[in-house]
């Protein structure tokens, strides 16, 4: 199973507390991953991806095993370990202001 | 003995304010989405415990939230505000074109009489409709062929903030957008025109008295006259007597005639309010003091009222969609302000009190009488 752990606005918008766990098939890319994650919570649709372009909105970053993601393809596999659940994707809310 | 609900949306959450009819105590609850900016939050009139919720941020985008349980419980509903076609581009500020790009949904107004249909004006410019309670929205996109290539951003970006539904005629639709003018369709928003005659932008545009492009701020109407409005622009509070088709200034003796919201009493057409502003670079009250002004006579003779409200010290704003009234006996007046105070009046504006002191800056409010 694939962790996903959520920025604390969208965890409440989805109704869960911690990370989120989701079945995805092989070969598990960011694109894989947030299709599953819409299709289990849909109340997250257009809040993580555009909803016209499913681009990664400008403000949500992508990180996982001490890497930041979120310029790589979202076609990409995303990192062994995050396929094998051993550590999460993280979406994550930018750091912005002062 | 009636229930007041006060529906209080603002920078960081939305509040739920209630009280009885002598309007003088009054409980809070909330916040609501804490965090997210509620540009509004308001009541369905044929259904008063169906509220609808446009909550949005830079971070995560548009969410859309019905409760049918007077805000016990929430359920999201589509968020998928897609144009209709390519919608091109509009004017940016410094007169280059620029795309069409979706931000937020500014306003949600219900039918009168279908808690299912809906509209909603958002940013970039575009009324949608949902037909279904809001689970699935279609643009009227007819209005973007109104010259839409010279629609320019004001400065809270190019934002359809103001839908006036006509009683009794549901063909019949008011919009304001800013900075592009006032609309009207007469078949249900398949067509629409401009209706911008009279109104005066010198200060803003090549085009004094251009078809397009005024920064109308709000437009309201009383039920019982539905060929009369009233308008706050950017500059100049304006009337017209004939469903928009031309305007007249009723500045008359205002402070200023720079303003956000205009409101008008519940029992007396002709009775309206505005909060007058500085002016369009000093996003505060003339003086120092916070003052609503009311015209008996619907406009040009204006008086101030005060009691209850800072008359020193306040440097407050008070947003378009802030204002409302309510519709019982004795009117009641209300306003939010971006100092994060909710005054009410429960004598059509005689006297004053502020229900909440703190709350985040205010972005609109709404008003609903429950039996």
């Amino acid at each position: 199973m694939i962790r996903v752990t959520l920025p604390t606005h969208l965890r409440t918008l989805a109704q869960v507390n911690g990370a989120v766990e989701l079945a995805v098939a092989e070969p598990v890319t960011q694109r894989a991953i947030l299709d599953a994650l819409e299709a289990a919570y849909p109340m997250l649709r257009g809040t993580i991806r555009d909803m016209a372009t499913q681009e990664r909105r400008p403000f949500i970053r992508f990180f996982a095993c001490g890497e930041d993601l979120s310029h790589e393809s979202a076609d990409e596999p995303v990192p062994a370990e995050v396929t094998a659940g051993t550590q999460p994707f993280r979406i994550i809310g930018a750091m912005a202001g002062g | 003995m009636s229930e007041v609900r006060v529906l209080v949306g603002t920078r960081k959450g939305a509040f739920i304010l209630r009280s009885d009819e002598q309007r003088k105590d009054w409980t809070v609850e909330g916040p609501l989405f804490p965090g997210w900016e509620i540009y509004h939050i308001t009541g369905t009139p044929s259904d008063p415990n169906r509220l609808y919720v446009s909550q949005s941020g830079g971070w995560f985008g548009q969410v859309i939230q019905r409760s049918d349980d007077g805000g016990k419980t929430w359920e999201t509903v589509s968020n998928a505000f897609t144009y209709d076609g390519v919608p091109g581009t509009h004017q940016w500020y410094d007169g280059t074109q620029h795309p069409w790009e979706f931000t937020r949904v500014w306003h949600i107004e219900p039918s009168p009489t279908n808690a299912d249909s809906i509209y909603a004006g958002v940013e970039d410019a575009a009324l949608f409709h949902s037909n279904d309670g809001g689970r699935s929205w279609r643009e009227l996109s007819g209005l973007r062929d109104v010259k839409s290539n010279l629609w320019q951003p004001g400065a809270g970006g190019m934002c359809l903030h103001t839908i006036v539904l006509t009683p009794d005629n549901p063909d019949r639709i008011f919009v304001a957008i800013s900075a592009a003018g006032a609309f009207r369709t007469d078949d249900g928003g398949v067509t629409w025109r401009s209706v911008n005659q009279g109104l005066n932008s010198g200060n803003e545009l090549p085009d004094a008295e251009a078809e397009v492009g005024h920064c109308v701020h709000s437009i309201t109407m009383h039920p019982s006259r539905p060929n009369i409005l009233f308008m706050q622009k950017h500059w100049d509070v304006m009337r017209s007597d004939n469903a928009g088709d031309s305007w007249h200034e009723v500045s008359g003796n205002l402070p200023s005639d720079f303003g956000f919201p205009i409101g008008v009493h519940a029992h007396e057409p002709n009775t309206i309010y505005v909060v007058p502003i500085t002016s369009d670079s000093h996003h505060f009250p003339p003086d120092g003091k916070l003052r609503v002004y009311r015209s008996r006579s619907g406009g040009n003779e204006w008086e101030a009222l005060t009691e209850g409200l800072p008359q020193h010290d306040c440097y407050v704003n008070v947003f378009r969609n802030a204002l409302a009234v309510d519709k019982l006996d004795s009117c009641g007046i209300y306003f939010g302000t971006t100092g994060g105070q909710v005054y009410v009046s429960a004598d059509s504006g005689d006297h004053w009190m502020p229900i909440v002191h703190d709350l985040p800056p205010v972005l609109s409010v709404e008003v609903q009488i429950l039996s």
